[in-house]
């Protein structure tokens, strides 16, 4: 089944519990740093922005990889980044246009959202539904899908 | 249907791959020249500095990858194209005919016409088997000059310093990777370079090199000398077209493609380095030899040639380099455009540097130094032409609300759609 | 785990900065944070040494649960020798600077010293530098902060930092952080200001772990349902703590014109209805509400100014949104002032913060100001021709910014309520205990809180106890000195955690317990958590004592004392501070005249500590 992130920023309170879980479930600490998810917060916090991977059809990510270590989850539709196979050449960070794919300069590789294998801990911490776990096929993005020119059947 | 693809590069292979996805029933058959799997040019710095062993540097680590899609992997190098007759004729004389052909040759490398380059001592980094040697010949002491600090120079520069040599490197530029930092850019690189025990020498080209007993021996433009174990030359690439001559497909730099990547010749079609196809904001056709043209070009090729009517919208210069630790990326037009505003925020000290340049309330050009993180909206905010109203106001004090701006920009264009 | 095990230590004279072990033993005997803090201030300093000299020490502390996924998990403290008192301050904050500075490694950040010259410290994982301020000093807060992000180009950098308040020595400057969250109370950015540090600038990339990842887990998953349900997170949530303001309106305990009144007639105009009014041209003072790092309560609000009204109105650089009120904002720019304007409130409180001055002392010294006025002990030529009655708004904004900047009569409302109504000869004006303000609540109507005024370490304060129910119920002062004690250890544990008070709405010691143990190696039962709030309490007491305050410092000034509540549910009562305090002091083990007693120090592992 294809899973998304549904982000609502008018809920965020920008607490930063899905940056903590997020960065918990994949590195085992409490580290924003290495969250994949980010909250951008504007005007002395009046706003904020929880922004993460869409999981985009277009997979910009996936096929700008030279040596294949982004694949598809076949049970979530989740890109992800295969650490083993990932030679942190970086590509991907340019080729993907919503700048969700990030190199982490002390693993030497790149991380991006993979959806927790199906149960997303960001949105199971956030505390005002802010960020839920949404069928992409009915769901719209809070952060509209870009398109590139790349692909558009005539 | 009997689709050819020459080149077993990135973008012959994701063609290959697309083609198969469009037509269960097609015959494919992809041609490459080197014996190794199908593996990555990009991943062979990796290789060098030991990150990675050379399955790591494979395009598909399935070893039953093509087998498996029914893609026909051959061993060989094109001589010629009939596209009259449909044919290709290889060096060793075979014919193969195709329906659709797909010219995915690459680029080689190519050596300055200064005396001394064919000795003993002089590699070049481009392929597996360059890289094998290098890996051989760079031991840890050993004084190496690297001869161009381009974009693959310095990609090979930092796998030189993981292998332990003592690195010179010279750059005829004025600046190092000149074809995508402006001079802050460059000094900031070169600074980040010396501080890191690397000798850089700009402005200046290898005249000569002649070989001692022991060592290889370089002149300078500028009159200085250089004593070398290795050298390593990364002066630069073109594209594979010289097989064409005679074929009638319209070459310049590279074979000129159409918004279809097609060539002039019916039925032909070129991706990657060796194309020189539409460019994003619609200029001259341009060869942007850079991995993710060479998969958009594949792709958008494929399609075509499956017969699903593709137009591609035309290639964005991006690149991203890891300079010993130091990430360089530059976008589209960094240079700037005739009367458009320009922001920077340049912090020396800390090795950060950003360079947005607008066009109107649109970016159309970026260079980022010390930027790893949401570096990919650069592109996003050029590529999809995002009116930045209020926000340019705001970019041009302070160039970092770039990912601010992007984020607001594309929520409120939401909000109002 | 928890904690880091590694502080910094800065010498400002000597221009070092020095990374050293976490002191475990220390940190076993007193959790984090404001106990930590303590201690490690109790031992690098004398407690008699100036407040305002460069051998006091001051201290940024984070708690083991700090930077963690516990709910409320981004506080610090602020621990130094107070100037406003002269007693151990302890100020902590929440936004994000102090999970920020756990993840570059620190528990805590020792300063000694005093710089040459203005500089601000740039803190990222190890690498640190003391960096000239040169071009910083004289600049707001807001301003501060923008200029370091800008120039370290780095958006996410976290900034504390002091506003010319600060560095001009306001007694009740406050250290602000993230732009409008403060270490705001007892003069902790004058401390900041007198060592020439004008900012701490700091970035961490190297995360926190806890001791038993699967058992803190299941902990926060537990603890954070507990808060989600609870009807108090619920109003804190909705309406921030400017709730306060109805029920202590209708309690009678509503400090008004500088306590001479316990009700105020505008209190309808601050409360939360008000702040989510919409006005006939469409404004709205509250915006939405804000969360501290880690926090599932988002109890901050935030709120903006017309555009039309007075204060801002040729002001566009006013015209964002900031931090709005909180209870005490509202109690102190409000009905303590006599004022009734939700938008001079509001503008006050962005002064606040982009100055950085304490609003509760500020707002309590302009009531002492403003009483000093109305009974013409000072006049317009004091006060730079500003009419300074209760209710005038104008002067309440006014002042607000002159002291910010230290410009003419902010200077003297800069001294705060004690020495100033000293100045003017009339000391018992002056509505403060050890010379901090009040916070705002009466305690002729709150009688516990009156002994916990009086008995707060840092001098009048409402968040050291929590008695508000028991108070509520019993006017009387029988049996208050145990639920302030027990309150009062409570609170030093739970300010020691990393934890913001405020999780109390629907967390008891086994809630902070349950966290603590997973985190932290050891045991750590609950009555080890409550020994360690005891224990810090003791030691806050002997550096005062050791500072030379006495028992005759635990006390309330004789409007509390003597003058009867005019209205409310406490109508003709004063605050029997003289029978809760006797009771108290036993209760503590502490002699009659407030010392610890040798027992007492014996049982808590304290008579080993210096001298």
């Amino acid at each position: 089944m294809q899973k998304a992130l549904l982000i609502d920023p008018e809920k965020c309170t920008s607490c930063l519990q899905c940056e903590l879980a997020c960065s918990h479930q994949h590195t085992g600490m409490f580290n924003p740093v290495q969250s994949r998810i980010r909250v951008f917060e504007f005007e002395h916090g009046a706003r904020a922005i929880p922004y993460t991977c869409t999981q985009c059809e277009a997979a910009w990510c996936l096929h700008a990889c030279p040596v294949q270590a982004i694949t598809v989850n076949a049970a979530t539709g989740a890109k992800q980044v295969d650490a083993d196979r990932c030679v942190g050449c970086k590509v991907c960070t340019v080729a993907c246009p919503y700048g969700t794919i990030n190199y982490e300069a002390h693993t030497g590789k790149v991380a991006k959202c993979d959806l927790c294998g199906g149960e997303p801990q960001c949105a199971v911490a956030c505390p005002t539904g802010a960020i839920t776990v949404s069928d992409p096929d009915t769901a719209t993005h809070a952060i509209n899908p870009l398109l590139l020119g790349r692909g558009a059947t005539a | 249907m009997r689709h050819l693809i020459i080149g077993t590069g990135p973008a012959g292979v994701i063609a290959a791959e697309t083609l198969r996805g469009h037509d269960s029933e097609a015959e494919i058959l992809l041609l490459g020249d080197e014996p190794e799997t199908p593996y990555s040019r990009m991943a062979l710095p990796y290789l060098l500095a030991n990150n990675v062993g050379e399955t790591g540097t494979y395009l598909r680590p399935d070893p039953k990858h093509f087998q498996a899609r029914r893609i026909q992997v051959q061993r060989g190098r094109a001589a010629s194209v009939d596209s009259q007759a449909h044919t290709v004729t290889l060096e060793q004389g075979e014919q193969l005919d195709y329906d659709r052909l797909l010219i995915a040759t690459g680029s080689h490398t190519v050596k300055p016409p200064i005396p001394g380059m064919d000795l003993d001592g002089i590699e070049n980094c481009w392929t597996l088997a360059d890289a094998r040697a290098i890996a051989q010949r760079a031991q840890p002491g050993q004084q190496v000059v690297l001869m161009g600090a381009g974009f693959i120079g310095c990609i090979v520069l930092e796998a030189l310093v993981a292998r332990g040599v003592a690195l010179t490197v010279v750059e005829r530029e004025p600046r190092m990777v000149p074809r995508m930092m402006d001079q802050n850019g460059g000094e900031l690189l070169k600074r980040w370079c010396e501080s890191k025990g690397v000798r850089v020498h700009t402005g200046t080209q290898v005249d000569a090199i002649k070989a001692d007993p022991e060592r290889l021996s370089l002149t300078l433009g500028d009159g200085g000398m250089l004593e070398a174990d290795l050298v390593v030359c990364a002066t630069g690439v073109r594209p594979n077209i010289a097989f064409l001559e005679g074929s009638g497909i319209e070459t310049d730099v590279g074979i000129l493609v159409d918004e279809h990547l097609r060539t002039s010749a019916p039925d032909v079609y070129a991706a990657g380095d060796v194309a020189q196809g539409p460019v994003f904001n619609g200029g001259q056709r341009e060869v942007h030899a850079i991995q993710p043209t060479a998969g958009d070009h594949g792709q958008v090729a494929a399609l075509n040639m499956a017969g699903v009517d593709t137009v591609y919208g035309g290639s964005l210069a991006i690149n991203v380099l890891n300079t010993l630790g130091l990430i360089s990326s530059s976008f589209g037009q960094w240079q700037g455009v005739p009367g458009g505003d320009s922001a920077s925020a340049l912090n020396g000290e800390e090795f950060k540097y950003l360079r947005l340049e607008f066009d109107g309330d649109f970016l159309v050009g970026a260079i980022g130094l010390g930027l790893t993180q949401q570096v990919g909206i650069l592109r996003g905010l050029i590529q999809t032409r995002v009116n930045l109203g209020q926000w340019k106001k705001e970019l041009l004090r302070d160039p970092h609300q770039i990912v601010h701006a992007y984020l607001e920009c594309n929520t409120s264009a939401e909000a109002a759609a | 785990m928890g904690w880091q095990r590694k502080i910094l230590r800065v010498d400002l004279s000597a221009g070092t900065a020095v990374a050293e072990p976490l002191n475990m033993e220390w940190a076993n005997a007193y959790l984090g944070e404001r106990g930590l803090a303590s201690k490690y201030l109790w031992e690098n300093m004398d407690p008699a040494a100036d407040a305002m000299g460069p051998d006091n020490v001051l201290i940024f502390a984070t708690g083991p649960l700090t930077g963690t996924m516990s709910s409320t998990s981004g506080r610090y403290a602020v621990v130094t020798k107070g100037p406003l008192t002269n007693a151990i301050a302890c100020s902590n904050s929440g936004g994000k600077f102090g999970a920020e500075l756990k993840y570059a490694g620190y528990d805590l950040l020792l300063i000694h010293g005093r710089a040459p010259t203005p500089v601000y410290l740039h803190i990222v994982d190890d690498r640190v530098e003391i960096r000239s301020a040169q071009a910083l000093w004289g600049q707001t807060v807001w301003d501060t902060e923008g200029w370091l992000k800008s120039h370290h180009q780095d958006t996410r950098l976290k900034v504390a930092s002091i506003g010319v308040a600060g560095e001009r020595g306001v007694y009740y400057a406050c250290v602000v952080n993230d732009l409008h969250r403060a270490a705001g109370r007892s003069g902790v950015g004058a401390v900041m200001g007198s060592k020439n540090l004008k900012a701490i600038a700091v970035r961490g990339n190297l995360g926190v772990q806890v001791d038993q990842p699967e058992r803190f887990m299941a902990a926060v998953r537990d603890t954070h349902k507990m808060l989600a349900e609870s009807a108090g997170r619920k109003e804190l949530t909705e309406c921030g703590t400017d709730a306060m303001i109805d029920s202590m309106q209708a309690f009678g305990g509503l400090p008004t014109r500088n306590f001479q009144e316990v009700q105020f007639e505008g209190a309808d105009k601050l409360n939360p209805e008000a702040m989510t009014e919409v006005r006939p041209n469409g404004h709205r003072n509250l915006l939405t509400n804000k969360a501290c790092f880690g926090c599932t309560i988002a109890c901050g609000r935030i709120a903006h100014i017309d555009k039309t009204h007075f204060t801002i109105v040729n002001r566009p650089q006013y015209w964002h949104a900031s931090g709005g009120l909180e209870y005490e904002t509202a109690f102190a720019f409000g009905p303590v002032v006599g004022v009734d304007d939700i938008d001079a409130l509001t503008f006050a409180g962005y002064l606040m913060n982009e100055h950085g001055m304490d609003p509760i002392s500020f707002g309590v010294t302009l009531a002492a100001a403003m009483e000093l006025y109305e009974l013409g002990v000072i006049t317009d030529a004091d006060t730079d021709g500003v009419a300074l009655n209760f209710g005038n708004a104008e002067a309440l904004t006014v002042m607000a910014e002159k002291t910010g900047k230290y410009e003419g009569f902010g200077q003297i409302l800069g001294l705060g309520s004690k020495r100033m109504c000293e100045r003017y000869g009339r000391p018992e004006l002056s509505m403060s205990v050890k010379g901090q303000e009040f916070a705002g609540y009466d305690s002729r109507a709150l009688q516990g809180m009156g002994l916990g005024y009086a008995t707060s370490n840092r001098g009048a304060c409402h968040l050291r106890h929590d008695a508000f129910a028991e108070d509520m119920e019993d006017q009387s002062g029988a049996g208050k000195a145990k639920p302030i004690k027990v309150s009062q250890d409570k609170t030093a544990m739970i300010d020691s955690t990393g934890l913001c008070l405020f999780t109390s709405a629907a967390w008891d010691v086994p809630e902070f317990q349950r966290q603590i143990d997973a985190a932290c190696e050891g045991d750590w039962p609950e009555s080890r958590l409550w020994e360690i709030g005891e224990r810090i309490w003791n030691l806050e007491r002997r550096f005062n004592l050791a500072a030379g305050l006495t028992a005759a410092d635990d006390t309330l000034p004789p409007r509390m004392l003597e003058d009867p509540a005019p209205s409310g549910t406490a109508e003709g009562k004063v605050c029997q501070l003289d029978r809760m305090l006797p009771e108290y002091y036993e209760l503590r083990g502490w002699t009659r005249d407030g010392l610890p007693s040798h027992e007492t120090l014996q049982r808590l592992g304290l008579e080993e500590s210096k001298a």
